[in-house]
């Protein structure tokens, strides 16, 4: 047994140092403390040589022509037993949070409950054991769930086609983008500058730099808005386009959207939307009415398709009839017999799709979340989306104005937020900051909120409920952040340390930086 | 509504508290020629479990699924039996609704997993790092293109004709934009690899050599020949691996002289799935550790000295570097990722060699006889599970013609290389442990139909 628990706490280590020295008075010998469990590596539970699955011996020898490949010696990689190997994942998911367990108001994150009808739809064999290269003719069903998303996402943005092969929302970013550059370069136009607001997500400028535009940026009013002046005057024939978070990254509308995107269709650019905050207005707010020509869509945040502790994501985007003939191949169409037809490359240009600019990725995008998705549209329904949007967009303003009084919130004064509440650090006394109230929350057994984003604010704390959480679980969660900012401002030095009740204390990012191990350095 | 469990009450108390009179003045920064009146038309309301299931039931039982057919599809996607366990351990609540560990206190169970997986990857490939993986094998590709420019300083890939071709269309369609150039031909029908033609290509300009293992058309690659040739003139070699259980039996890419090695995962833990969510494998050379694109999980301690993992070099990411960041990518594939590691751990080095080799006895199996239907040739020397055969027609019609027979009975390079009639009459054709003895003798009775 000494085997085990290698790193973790030893007798020898002697007590804890913790404010609360009592609970932590008992130290055991196995490192667990009743349902507070420590795991080792599989590296530290197993030995090569071993194996945990059945496999019928072989009936025949390797080939003569494969022995000179032949690998000198097996992958140094243990092999568990079911009962180990089922322990030693449940006991690591005994460490994790998720939404199962509480609220996650991680904001631009749109952390809701994930229905598990998606996961029973996306299991059955029709969807999930079938390859994507099989005839076509049996695979139509699947086909068909492809073409109906599409037809939901059209209709609910108002726009004109989508691209559906994007594997998460930055790949649905970077096609986007992809798409303005091809039809710029088909109109011969050489336009080399992307405006970005400052208060964008860091992939907009990383995409648009990838795609090879130089970023400018876009700076914001004192309402936390997009200031219009600033971004009129910088337009001009290099400007190929501008990239805008609606709602945007500070929890608000963003007003003037159509204002903006007829100024730079006037200038002969195009208005890229990052949609990543589309669950406040879903089924309420066309954003094709707001002139956008392309905007992604996180099928993993507004239509509940699971985050999976980070991936895999699917990212379709929306596209305006301007945009619309360049996006990426393969696609699916409705022919005039009903069926559905996958479109790769042989036939795009009989399509009349002969501008397509090219592949995303190998076959046809991320079909486990486009049936999750369907399945979570469907059941909501126009009617229901409506209500997700009014619900996600009540439950945020609840809690912007239940803690405005205790927390600083920059942009309270700007009128309603949308789906996500921000505040600042700017009313936590001296030695307190973002990252203690975090840490705090933990303590308090939920998530923390999106921490030092949007950068346009000091010390942001961004939270989005989402509109699955209930009144009762809002007002826990609300009764754990006032108490929170009532230790800070009594200067408790336990919020200094915290977390206290989670499976680990803080850690230390400065060591794993500075001196990588990024793998089991054992034999 | 199922999923929404404010009430008309709470709603109402909810609008005092923020001081609205409807749900409506919280919307009122949208212009009004936006705002919609009622649902959006044209679309179907809100609808219960059992009706949503029967919709997507019937949609699903219009396919004909792999289990239920004689199946030898491969060509990138790979049907292998998945342990119980596996799915079953992915679809708990703590790992399924979880989300990046940002906040690494209360995510230790998902860290430790990506440190694991890291570190099997790692040891599958030969390299001395990998990364917590990318979307899929095809994107992982063009990363491993775009870095390899980034550690040369050279803008000019060259890529062995055995790339899978919607590999080669997604670095084409990056190049296009970035303006790297790519250097590639499309497959001859002939039984090994053409190594000379790759090294031949290699010059002073060329940044990376990509080569498949094994390849597009099951064959194998003499990879450290090709490395010798890359590093003597300054290139990197790129190996890239479509089918990870191939593994078990054929020496690891980084052993052979790999500098980068990436991969398509879905073979071991991830199903089929139309095509994805998939994984993307990524690993290299310790010394190009900083220059890796994707997540990346590294062990530390907390502030009581216990080991623990968090998510580290993020210096590298877009959150913190914004457009000078080394690649847009946000995500990884993580629960992949977990299906993935899952699998591996209770296959073991030991475990996956087994699988190896039944995978290659199966093929031979398939291979002797299919090489008894009258007009069908083999074309490869070595291979491991998938192989190319050639018929006497074009092999698209014929794939055709076996499905009307209930037999997925391979992928067409028609298919793949449309505009290519050399290929025309190729289909590639994989086995695996799940193909049996009547398996392999339905293709070939329904072959011999097919072909008569």
């Amino acid at each position: 047994m000494t085997a085990l628990n290698t790193a973790g706490w030893r007798p020898e280590m002697g007590p804890a140092q913790h404010p609360d020295q009592e609970s932590h008075a008992q130290e055991t010998a196995s490192g667990d403390k009743g349902l507070m469990l420590e795991e080792p590596l599989i590296f530290e539970l197993g030995k090569p040589g071993s194996t945990g699955v059945d496999i019928d011996p072989a009936s025949r020898a390797p080939s003569d022509t494969l022995e000179r490949f032949r690998r000198k010696s097996q992958a140094a990689l243990p092999g568990l037993t079911e009962p180990e190997t089922v322990r030693h994942y449940t006991r690591l998911s005994r460490q994790n949070y998720a939404i199962d367990l509480g609220p996650f108001p991680l904001g631009s994150c749109t952390m809701k409950h994930n229905p598990r009808l998606n996961e029973k739809i996306a299991r059955m064999a029709g969807f999930a054991d079938l390859h994507p290269l099989a005839p076509q003719q049996t695979t139509r069903g699947a086909l068909a769930v492809i073409n109906e998303l599409a037809h939901w996402l059209i209709t609910l943005t108002g726009m004109h086609g989508v691209a559906m092969t994007p594997k998460a929302g930055a790949h649905g970013e970077l096609c986007g983008v992809l798409c303005i550059k091809a039809a710029l370069q088909a109109r011969g136009e050489d336009r080399r500058v992307m405006l970005v607001p400052e208060s964008a997500h860091g992939t907009n400028p990383a995409t648009a730099a990838f795609a090879g535009f130089d970023i400018e940026n876009i700076p914001a009013t004192a309402e936390g808005r997009v200031d219009l002046a600033a971004l009129k005057a910088r337009l001009g024939p290099d400007v190929a386009g501008v990239m805008i978070t609606n709602p945007n990254t500070c929890g608000l509308f963003e007003p003037d959207l159509k204002v903006i995107s007829d100024a730079v269709h006037a200038a002969g650019g195009y208005v890229y939307c990052d949609g990543a905050n589309f669950n406040a207005i879903v089924g309420r707010v066309r954003p094709g009415d707001l002139g956008v020509d392309a905007m992604h869509i996180n099928l993993h945040k507004t239509f509940s398709t699971p985050h999976g502790g980070g991936g895999p994501g699917s990212g379709p985007v929306v596209l305006s009839e301007a945009l619309s003939p360049y996006g990426p191949l393969p696609y699916t169409a409705r022919m005039a017999d009903g069926t559905v037809r996958l479109i790769e490359e042989e036939d795009a240009a009989e399509m009349g799709h002969s501008q397509a600019f090219g592949r995303m990725a190998a076959f046809h995008g991320q079909m486990g979340m486009f049936t999750r998705a369907l399945t979570y549209i469907l059941s909501h329904g126009a009617d229901g989306l409506k209500q997700v949007a009014e619900d996600a967009v009540l439950n945020a303003n609840y809690v912007l104005r239940s803690l405005e009084d205790v927390l600083d919130a920059p942009f309270g004064q700007s009128g309603p937020c949308m789906h996500e509440a921000l505040f600042s650090d700017d009313n936590l006394p001296d030695g307190f900051s973002t990252l203690d109230i975090a840490k705090g929350l933990i303590d308090e057994g939920f998530h923390p909120m999106t921490v030092y984003f949007p950068l346009v604010v000091h010390g942001a704390m961004l939270i989005e409920p989402t509109e699955t959480e209930s009144k009762a679980g809002l007002d826990r969660f609300i009764g754990s952040m006032r108490s929170l900012a009532a230790r800070a401002k009594a200067s408790d030095a336990t919020l200094k340390t915290a977390p206290h009740y989670a499976p680990r204390r803080r850690l230390d990012e400065t060591q794993a930086a500075r001196r990588p191990v990024l793998n089991w350095q054992g034999n | 509504m199922r999923y929404l469990p404010l009430t008309k009450a709470d709603r109402n108390e909810m609008l005092g508290v923020i001081g609205a009179a409807t749900v409506d003045d919280l919307f009122v920064d949208v212009p009004a020629a936006a705002r919609l009146a009622g649902p959006i038309a044209g679309l179907p309301l809100r609808a219960s479990e059992m009706a949503v299931e029967r919709h997507m039931g019937a949609l699903a039982a219009k396919n004909l699924s792999a289990g239920a057919a004689p199946f030898f599809l491969g060509a990138g996607a790979y049907r292998h039996h998945i342990p119980a366990s596996v799915d079953h351990l992915i679809q708990r609540g703590e790992f399924l609704t979880a989300y990046t560990p940002y906040q690494p206190e209360i995510a230790q169970g998902t860290l430790q997993v990506l440190f694991e997986f890291q570190t099997q990857v790692a040891r599958l490939f030969g390299v001395d790092v990998a990364n917590a993986s990318m979307y899929d094998g095809s994107t992982a590709c063009w990363e491993a293109v775009a870095m390899a420019g980034r550690i040369t300083k050279r803008r000019k890939a060259v890529i062995d004709r055995g790339l899978h071709p919607h590999y080669v269309s997604t670095a084409r369609t990056m190049a296009k934009f970035t303006g790297d150039v790519i250097d590639y031909k499309a497959p001859k029908l002939e039984a090994d690899c053409d190594t000379a033609g790759v090294i031949s290509a290699i010059d002073a300009e060329t940044s990376c050599v990509v080569v498949q293992y094994p390849d597009l058309l099951g064959r194998i690659p003499d990879l450290a020949a090709i490395a010798e040739a890359a590093h003597g003139a300054g290139a990197l070699l790129i190996a890239v691996v479509t089918e990870p259980v191939s593994l078990g039996l054929l020496e690891a890419p980084g052993h052979l002289g790999a500098d980068i090695v990436v991969g398509e995962g879905q073979a071991i833990g991830v199903g089929l799935q139309f095509g994805g969510p998939y994984l993307g494998l990524f690993g290299c050379r310790e010394k190009f550790m900083r220059q890796m694109p994707g997540r990346l999980c590294g062990e530390t301690v907390d502030a009581e000295g216990k080991r623990g993992f968090v998510l580290t070099l993020s210096t590298r990411e877009q959150h913190i570097r914004r457009e000078k960041a080394t690649s847009n990518i946000c995500t990884n594939a993580g629960l992949c990722a977990l299906a993935f590691s899952i699998h591996m751990t209770l296959l073991g080095g030991e475990g996956l060699e087994q699988l190896a080799l039944v995978n290659h006895a199966r093929a031979q199996d398939l291979a002797e006889r299919l090489a008894k239907v009258s007009g069908v040739t083999i074309l490869n020397g070595a291979y491991f599970n998938e192989f190319t055969v050639i018929l006497p027609k074009d092999a698209r019609e014929v794939v055709r013609e076996l499905a009307d027979r209930s037999v997925l009975g391979g992928v067409s390079l028609g298919r793949l290389y449309p505009d290519d009639a050399a290929l025309a009459n190729g289909l590639l054709v994989t086995a695996t442990e799940c193909t049996t003895a009547e398996d392999i003798e339905a293709l070939a009775a329904a072959l011999e139909g097919v072909l008569a």
